[in-house]
């Protein structure tokens, strides 16, 4: 059977090293396969966060040949084998053991968006009306299985640690899901420019590169949300007509 | 969010990373290609001369709003322009669609990766600690493309009379005008179809016609529009490079048939 060697981050928030391991190589293994055989048979103190291995939890998150990639979704046959292959922590967040690390961090930029607020139900009944057209647009973004290597990969956090005035991808993502639904009647703004950093956004594509569930995180999300922040900042024309459109509707409605 | 500054690796110098890829081969492309069109473009602007050949005008410079050739709209150079300040046509009109695509979000990624580093590549070092993004002056101007859009637009339309009047050709001997088409003709009819596909793909257009409506689905005229747009949006850095490529090359082919470099074959 055919080998390959393995280069895998171990160590902690303190530091660590690269260490080499080979082990067999079988068809159709994942990354997540070899290190789950390393583990088993000569490092069994290594360090592996994983669930589903189905490309569903988001849990095996890792850098992979240094791609932000997740192991139990990539093929040994995609990679070059002749070489070492390394497998090391995503690095926009903490280490906390080999290829473990802390995301909490995500967990609390979550709590700071305001969350879904309906318009009054349209029927006497309380419920919603909708029209596929409307829905279609942030259908896109539910696929999110919060593995954040788009968070891992954009260099806002990654090279510049802006983790205080920038969510990052993966929450433009979900403020444009709850922004752009047709039943949400928040207002998330504000926040977008001020305290959730959009602006620090070079629109460079490499969250959108790495998202496992292919959801156009630039294009569909962050630069729609762009666009929206410019029409209340940087618009004069547009909100000058917004306001006489709201003039009017106030002064002809019931 | 914790407050405190969260105890992060080190990051990477500048160029390292552990990808096994040729990731500086996209960029450097970029750069090459970018940084051969500002120059060619700039060179074409500044020489005000060999712009125009028969019925065709060079995109460059088209609208001529002052000039010497048949196409300016209102005559020659203008007796007011001081004598100190150098004239060519271009000039007076290249900075809208230049600043479009200096503004296009598509162009701005490529642009930041391969001019500025920032990042080089994707999941590879950068060579500079601070980092404002597009939150200060003066990348906060490129707030302003849909400005630059508004008169692409209008472009659009004057690119296309031009290629009206590009059917039309005049014979030397009699004077009489008769309606025809040559490959200048069909090089400045692509040039539009590529400025228009780089043009009705743009992000900011893609908002305006729909993509700010929550509810598109009550304006069924603007619901289509914004699946037109998002369809060719899709392909915006297709559209970008075709358009980019198509423009310079309409300039040289006009150019070449001004100064007699080479000779337009005419269908009929
Ligand atoms: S496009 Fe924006 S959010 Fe995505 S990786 Fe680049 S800078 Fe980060
Ligand atoms: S947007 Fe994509 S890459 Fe980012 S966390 Fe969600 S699934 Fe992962
Ligand atoms: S183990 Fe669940 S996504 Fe990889
Ligand atoms: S986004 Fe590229 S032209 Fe507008």
């Amino acid at each position: 059977m055919p080998g390959a060697t393995f280069r895998i981050w171990r160590g902690d928030a303190a530091g660590g090293a690269f260490a080499d391991y080979s082990t067999e190589v079988t068809e159709g293994m994942v990354v997540l396969d070899a290190v789950l055989r390393i583990q088993a048979a000569q490092a069994g103190d290594l360090a592996v966060r994983w669930n589903c291995k189905a490309g569903r939890c988001g849990s095996c998150s890792a850098e992979v040949n240094g791609r932000p990639r997740l192991m139990c979704m990539t093929r040994l046959s995609e990679l070059p084998l002749e070489q070492p292959v390394t497998v090391e922590p995503m690095r926009a967040f903490p280490r906390i053991k080999d290829l473990a690390c802390d995301v909490g961090w995500n967990y609390e930029v979550k709590k700071r968006i305001r969350p879904f607020k309906p318009r009054p139900p349209d029927a006497p009944d309380g419920t919603w009306r909708m029209a596929q057209a409307d829905v279609e647009r942030v259908q896109e973004f539910r696929k999110c299985i919060e593995c954040f290597l788009c968070q891992d990969v954009c260099h806002v956090l990654r090279e510049h640690a802006k983790h205080q005035e920038f969510i990052g991808p993966r929450y433009f993502v979900q403020v444009a899901a709850l922004e752009m639904h047709p039943l949400d009647a928040e207002d998330r703004l504000a926040e977008l420019g001020q305290t959730q950093g959009i602006g620090f956004c070079n629109i460079t594509k490499c969250c959108t590169r790495v998202c496992p569930e292919n959801i156009t995180i630039t294009d569909n999300a962050i630069i729609p949300l762009k666009e929206r922040w410019i029409d209340r900042h940087y618009d004069p024309i547009r909100r000058f007509l917004g306001w006489l459109r709201l003039k009017g509707g106030a002064g002809s409605g019931p | 969010m914790p407050d405190a500054v969260l105890p992060l690796p080190e990051p990477r110098r500048f160029g390292e990373t552990q990808r096994r890829d040729v990731w500086w081969l996209a960029p450097l492309g970029t750069f090459i290609v970018l940084l051969a069109f500002v120059l060619y473009s700039t060179w074409a602007a500044f020489q005000g001369d060999h712009y125009a050949w028969g019925p065709y005008l060079s995109p460059f410079y088209s609208p001529e709003l002052f000039g010497y050739s048949q196409h300016s709209w209102f005559g020659p150079k203008p007796v007011w322009w001081p004598s100190w300040l150098l004239f060519s046509p271009a000039l007076l009109i290249l900075w809208a669609p230049g600043g479009f695509r200096l503004t296009c979000y598509y162009y701005r990624g490529a642009y930041y990766k391969g001019f500025w580093a920032d990042p080089p590549s994707c999941a590879v070092g950068e060579p500079r600690k601070h980092y404002l993004g597009e939150n200060s002056f003066p990348l906060i101007l490129q707030n302003l493309h849909r400005y630059f859009l508004y008169l692409a637009l209008l472009f659009i339309l004057v690119l296309a009379g031009d290629v009206w009047k590009a059917l039309w050709f005049s014979d030397p001997a009699t004077g009489r005008t008769t309606f025809g088409l040559g490959v200048g003709t069909l090089v400045l009819a692509v040039n539009v179809v590529l400025l228009g596909g780089y043009t009705f793909s743009c992000h900011s257009l893609r908002h305006l016609v729909g993509g700010c409506l929550d509810v598109v689905s009550r304006a069924p005229i603007r619901c289509r529009a914004y699946r037109c747009v998002s369809c060719l949006n899709r392909r915006h850095m297709l559209w970008a490079w075709a358009s980019l490529f198509w423009v310079a090359f309409s300039d040289i082919y006009v150019r070449m048939l001004s100064l007699g470099l080479w000779s337009d074959w005419r269908f009929f």
